[in-house]
């Protein structure tokens, strides 16, 4: 999942089966320092409690489709989430893994 | 699969229903060398992972919908494992 910033809805009456009720928002994709990426794209909202303004989590592909309440519609980007709060640890970003490490031996010239 | 590395914690209150009592923990994806390659994730967390930790993450659906027993599942990407060394050869 990823972090998306709800911008505006999407209205659209006549839909494939399955999505009747099924709200539609304009959301832009985030990076984890919650700067926006790439285009806007159109999410379903799978929380129905969404609007514009809100940061949000959004997961795609086919798992975007499992969110909904008919699982076989076509989506392919769906709202899972609203965030509350995001806690990082910056300092995190500059440290080495914690993991050990070991790298192949350098060629000598 | 993935070598990651958490950076932090998410909190949602209002999510899908298969998110319930889900640890989310923001992951740093890295490259082999154990660099940041500027990739992250939102990811759920069932092996106790925190944040500083170097994790094994999966980024795909039907094993994540399998690992927490989802049918149907919305989440793709999932700790599962907490990594502790990493031999590169040539």
């Amino acid at each position: 999942m990823k972090f998306a910033r709800v911008h505006g809805t999407v209205v659209a009456t006549r839909k494939y089966e399955g999505l009747e009720g099924v709200k539609f928002l304009v959301v832009q994709p985030l990076d984890e320092g919650l700067k926006p990426i790439g285009h806007s794209q159109i999410a379903a909202d799978a929380t129905a409690q969404a609007g514009p303004g809100e940061l949000v989590f959004v997961v795609g592909s086919r798992e975007a489709a499992q969110a909904m309440p008919v699982i076989f519609v076509p989506v392919d980007l769906a709202i899972t989430g609203i965030v509350d709060e995001v806690d990082v640890d910056h300092g995190l970003r500059r440290t080495q893994p914690t993991a050990i490490w070991h790298l192949p031996p350098e060629d000598e010239d | 699969m993935y070598i990651g590395k958490v950076i932090g914690t998410v909190v949602s209150t209002i999510k899908i229903s298969h998110l319930d009592g889900r640890k989310l923990l923001l992951v740093d994806q890295l490259d082999l060398l154990g660099n940041e390659t500027g990739a992250y994730d939102i990811a759920v967390d069932v092996v106790q992972a925190g944040p500083g930790d170097t994790v094994l993450v999966i980024d795909e659906g039907n094993g994540a919908r399998q690992i927490l027993q989802l049918d149907p599942g919305a989440i793709r990407a999932v700790i599962v494992g907490v990594v502790d060394e990493v031999a590169l050869s040539t």
